[in-house]
Order: structure tokens, then C-alpha cells, then sequence
């Protein structure tokens, strides 16, 4: 199996924020937006350099939304900063209306998305924000799996003309992909090939899809592992690919089972190729307070539930 | 600068099309149209500095949300006048691939356009951003926006009120239309708005009271009184009094025909209350 070395554990956000100080240097048309979580962000460098493109909007993220969209007009491109819960939900009306049906060139870059946020609890971890993004028609979706990654991801979407809703989270996490990448919306990237079974991960989950590939070898077992940041478009030709070598897959995402990365591609093997899928998400459940670590076991969201989804997927496929 | 009888006719005009428009697809939003019709009017025609062609980007000229956007009907009639597009086409008003959609939106393609509105309460935020991408172009133009005062019920409004003075957006011009009526009825019956000029003021913004709001020569003094108070540190916020259904006298005063068409009689009365002036569609 192909090796994946950890460069050193770091936080997706920290590497959204290293694209922002990049962009704030190169794109003059890139400004920022955030509601009251400059240092959650990782924001101060970009503020710093650019004060003038900078627009603290207070504790008011439904203005902040409306105020970007109103900032494309005159050719902005507005990122816009919260976490994932207060860039969804709180808003998911101003998103539609002004955004997304408005055609605007927003990037909506949502922190803390998901369980690992971890001891602030269910109120600030939300598990349907990939959902309700993807409903949207015209919006890009994208979660992002380590620090090198979200980096690239901020500075891709700078130059994607649309709507875009950047997800990354709060805990440190393995760095492990290639800080030259070159990032490509909607193009899946094969970390490992295999033939018995397709891993398909998004987010913190890549890196703990890699450990299970890494265990099931041990057991004589060769996974194909994908990464896809983009879940929207979905790169379904990368995805057919495989299963139809593998015949079975384990889709995996720190998010509810319903509305997910697994029910869009759910959704186009059932339309191209059918074949046995498990499910490594939540299980339509809030979360609660805990460790990051503490709550991916216990809400089956680590390496041990990809093996164990994994060898139930093989069962099914025999 | 045309004449004040100029506007005027053209107001009629204006209102021609709006209760034309509504009958022909039996929906629609008249009464908010009618009341402001000659604010419409006169920010077309006489205020706002304007390209002779649409950009999405409006860079170099004045430029106009409507926040309210269900009295899209007196939109397309006046953006129509003014050549954003062909007249005819307000005969495709609310039908199937039509531009011209329930609520206005930029999802077509309609020239004029800049964001879609129909979902209250969002276009304060949207004119806000605009006008901190003008300062941010060096561009002196103004944006002015529209917004209902049931619409004001809005929590996001206040967000918007708040930052606006809190920032000193002063290159904004947002009107309010104070008809009083919503929905359901009166707006102090239904939520109370109190004295909205003073809850403007308290959030930082210089307010002008438009008693007049469908007196073209006071709604021109005053937008021109307005635009002088911008660029001095304070948004500026006009309270315009109108009357609902203004120019057809079984719709005014009343909440009745907010969102409700005339059928052929009344039709035949409204239009006959409102002589043709520029010709119909």
C-alpha cells in the first residue's frame, strides 16, 4: 500500500487561513468577512495586510450574508467566515435568496464543522450543513481533509466563478497531502488503489479511511481509497471507476448519514452501477460534548468502524 | 430635468402597466406598487445617475435594491420605460419563461436587476455590501434601496441598521415605505413598528421624513436633500408616508389589495381613473 507520511498534526482552519494571507497577497479583489471569530478563523494575518478588505460584522451572520453578496456587485469576491453551524443553518435563506439564487460569486468558508469541534457540544456541531449546501442549486461544495489541502482548496475557489461552501474544522489532524497540490474542483484524488473494496472519504475522515486501507492489508485485504474533497459536482467518473473494479464501497464523512457525501454517491450507483454500499457517518443524531477523539469513537467515525463497515461491505458483496 | 408634468404623466403611465399587468395573470402585488409609484418615478428619471446600459457591476453610476420585492410590478413597468428592456414584455409578466418572474431576480438575465428579492428583510444587507464595494472602487455613486415597513419585522434588518450606522455607510440612501399596511392589516395592529425615523436615528442614521410620499415634488426635494447628507458619516434613511394603492381610489387606504388582481370591472375603472399617457404596452 502506498505510504502517507503525517508532516505534523495541524488544524484544517489554520490552513484556510494561511490561503487567506496568500490570497490577501496576490488577489486584490479577494476581501473577507466575519462574524465576531477572527481568531477561531485564523483571519489576523490577512487583517493585518489588508484592513481595508477586512469587515468585522459583529455577532450578525445574516448580514454578513447579504453583505457579501452585495460586495460582488462592483467585483469583489467576499469569503466570508464563521463556523459551519452559523454558516448553514442560522442562514440558510439569505444563502438561497442572495447567494444562490442571486447567481453571486460568494465563498462561504465555514469552521468547525462537525463533531470535532468537541467539548462546546450539539448546539455548535452541526452534522447537516453538507446537506443543505448541496441542495442548493449552483453550489459547490467542498470538505477539505488536512491543512496542506484546505490551503490549496481556499486558493482554487478564489478563481472558480459561482458559489462555493468551503468546509473545514477545529482539531489538529494529520498533514499528510502534498503542500505543492495543485487543488482541482470536482476531480476526485486516489490515494491508494486497490480491488477488493472502494473507500471513498471526505474531510477529517481521509486520513482514517488511509489507517483502516492500512489494517485490512494486514488481514490480506486491498482497499482502493479516494479522497473526495468535492462533493459537489461529484466526480462520479472517478467513483464508477473504481467500484466497478472493487464491487463494493464504504463511503465515510463526519456528517449524518441522510443527506451526505454517501447518499450522492449512493444516488449515482444506484442510477450507473449498483452494487453493496456501508455507511460510515452518524446515524441521524446530534452530537454532544467530548474530545475530538473521545466522539468519533464513540459515534463509530474512525479507522476501527471503516474496517469494520468495510469487512460487513465484503460480506455483502460475497 | 424634465418637468414635474412629465413625471407625472409618466407615473400614470406607470400605473396603467402595474393594474394591466396584474389583471392579465390575476396576481400579483398592486397596492404597494401604486403607492410607490411616484417614488419609482422619481428616482428613475430625475435622481439616480445612470448608464445608458446595464452592468451587473454598476461601477460609475448610481444604483437601486428593492428590498420589498413582491411590488415588482411598478419595477418592470418603470425599468421598462426607461429602456432596461422591451416594453412588450411586461405583457409576459408572472407567465412561463417569462424575465419577468413573481419576484425580481437576477436568474434570468433581467437587465436592471442586480439581486433577487421576495424573501423579506435581505436587502439592506445587500445594499450595505454594495456601497462598501463603491468605497472600495473610490467610486462616489450613491446606492439607494427600498424596503417595506412590515418588512422591517425583519430581524436581520436590524443587523443590517445596526452595521450600517455602526460602520458609517454614508453612501446609503434607504427608503422606507411607511404605508402602515401589511398583510394581515395595520403594522401597528399586526407588530408594532412605533416611530421608525427615531429607531433609525438611535442606530446612528441621519433620517428624513417624507410626509408627501406620493407628491412628486416632495419626494424629489427630499431624495436631493438626501443626497446631500451623504458622505457625512451617517447612512441616510428616508421615511416615506404613501398611501397603499395610490391613484385608484377603491384601493387605497387599505390593505385589501396588497397581493390581490381586479377583475375586468375593475380593471376598466382603475384605467379609467389613469388616462393613457405614453401608451400601453
Amino acid at each position: 500500500m502506498k505510504k502517507y507520511t503525517d508532516q505534523g498534526k495541524k488544524d484544517t482552519r489554520s490552513g484556510f487561513g494561511a490561503g487567506m494571507t496568500e490570497l490577501g497577497r496576490k488577489n486584490p479583489q479577494v476581501v473577507s468577512l466575519c462574524a465576531d471569530l477572527v481568531g477561531s478563523l485564523k483571519l489576523d494575518e490577512f487583517i493585518e495586510e489588508n484592513p481595508d478588505r477586512f469587515f468585522q460584522v459583529g455577532i450578525a451572520e445574516a448580514n454578513m450574508m447579504g453583505i457579501a453578496a452585495g460586495l460582488t456587485i462592483g467585483g469583489y469576491i467576499p469569503f466570508t467566515g464563521t463556523f459551519a453551524n452559523f454558516s448553514t443553518g442560522r442562514v440558510y435563506d439569505q444563502i438561497r435568496q442572495s447567494i444562490a439564487y442571486s447567481g453571486k460569486n460568494v465563498k462561504i468558508c465555514a469552521s468547525h464543522a462537525g463533531l470535532t469541534l468537541g467539548e462546546d457540544g450539539a448546539t455548535h456541531q452541526i452534522l447537516e450543513d453538507i446537506g443543505l449546501m448541496k441542495m442548493l442549486p449552483g453550489m459547490t461544495v467542498i470538505n477539505t481533509c488536512d491543512f496542506n489541502q484546505t490551503k490549496a482548496a481556499t486558493l482554487a475557489i478564489a478563481d472558480h466563478e459561482g458559489p462555493v461552501y468551503l468546509r473545514f474544522g477545529r482539531p489538529k489532524v494529520p498533514n499528510f497531502t502534498d503542500p505543492e497540490q495543485e487543488f482541482h474542483i470536482g476531480k476526485a484524488v486516489m490515494l491508494n488503489e486497490g480491488k477488493d473494496v472502494t473507500v471513498i472519504a471526505t474531510g477529517h475522515l481521509v486520513w482514517e479511511a488511509l489507517q483502516a486501507a492500512e489494517a485490512l492489508e494486514q488481514e490480506g485485504i486491498s482497499a482502493e481509497v479516494i479522497n473526495i474533497h468535492t462533493i459537489k459536482p461529484l466526480d462520479e467518473e472517478t467513483i464508477l471507476a473504481s467500484v466497478r473494479k472493487t464491487g463494493c464501497v464504504v463511503t465515510c464523512e463526519e456528517h449524518n448519514y441522510l443527506g451526505g457525501l454517501g447518499e450522492s454517491v449512493a444516488r449515482t450507483l444506484t442510477v450507473h452501477h449498483p452494487v453493496p454500499q456501508e455507511f460510515v457517518a452518524t446515524r441521524d443524531t446530534f452530537g454532544e460534548s467530548g474530545t475530538s477523539d473521545q466522539l468519533m469513537e464513540k459515534y463509530g467515525l474512525d479507522n476501527k468502524a471503516i474496517k469494520e463497515a468495510v469487512l460487513q461491505v465484503l460480506k455483502r458483496k460475497a | 430635468m424634465a418637468s414635474l408634468q412629465d413625471l407625472a404623466k409618466i407615473a400614470t403611465q406607470v400605473r396603467r402597466d402595474i393594474v394591466r399587468m396584474v389583471h392579465k395573470v390575476n396576481s400579483g402585488h398592486p397596492g404597494g406598487s401604486l403607492g410607490c409609484t411616484e417614488f419609482f418615478v422619481a428616482l428613475y428619471y430625475e435622481i439616480m445617475k445612470l448608464h445608458d446600459t446595464f452592468t451587473m457591476d454598476g461601477i460609475g453610476e448610481d444604483i437601486f435594491f428593492l428590498s420589498n420585492g413582491h411590488i415588482s410590478p411598478v419595477y418592470y413597468s418603470v425599468l421598462a420605460r426607461k429602456g432596461y428592456f422591451p416594453l412588450e414584455e411586461l405583457n409576459t409578466f408572472r407567465m412561463l419563461d417569462s424575465r419577468l418572474q413573481g419576484h425580481p431576480t437576477t436568474h434570468e438575465g433581467l437587465p436592471g436587476v442586480r439581486i433577487a428579492s421576495g424573501s423579506l428583510g435581505q436587502g439592506m444587507s445587500v445594499a450595505i455590501g454594495a456601497a462598501l464595494a463603491k468605497k472600495l472602487n473610490k467610486d462616489e455613486h450613491i446606492v439607494y434601496s427600498l424596503h417595506g415597513d412590515g418588512e422591517l419585522q425583519e430581524g436581520q434588518n436590524w443587523e443590517a441598521i445596526m452595521f450600517a450606522g455602526s460602520k458609517k455607510v454614508d453612501n446609503l440612501i434607504a427608503t422606507i415605505d411607511r404605508n402602515s399596511q401589511q398583510i394581515d392589516g395595520n403594522t401597528e395592529d399586526v407588530m408594532a413598528l412605533g416611530d421608525v425615523g427615531e429607531k433609525f436615528r438611535v442606530f446612528g442614521w441621519d433620517v428624513l421624513e417624507l410626509k408627501e410620499g406620493n407628491d412628486l415634488k416632495a419626494i424629489i426635494d427630499t431624495l436631493k436633500d438626501a443626497k446631500k447628507r451623504s458622505g457625512k458619516g451617517k447612512p441616510v434613511c428616508v421615511i416615506m408616508h404613501t398611501v397603499m394603492g395610490n391613484g385608484v381610489d377603491f384601493m387605497m387606504h387599505t390593505h385589501a389589495w396588497h397581493g390581490k388582481a381586479p377583475n375586468d370591472e375593475q380593471l376598466a375603472i382603475a384605467l379609467d381613473q389613469n388616462e393613457e399617457t405614453l401608451g400601453d404596452y
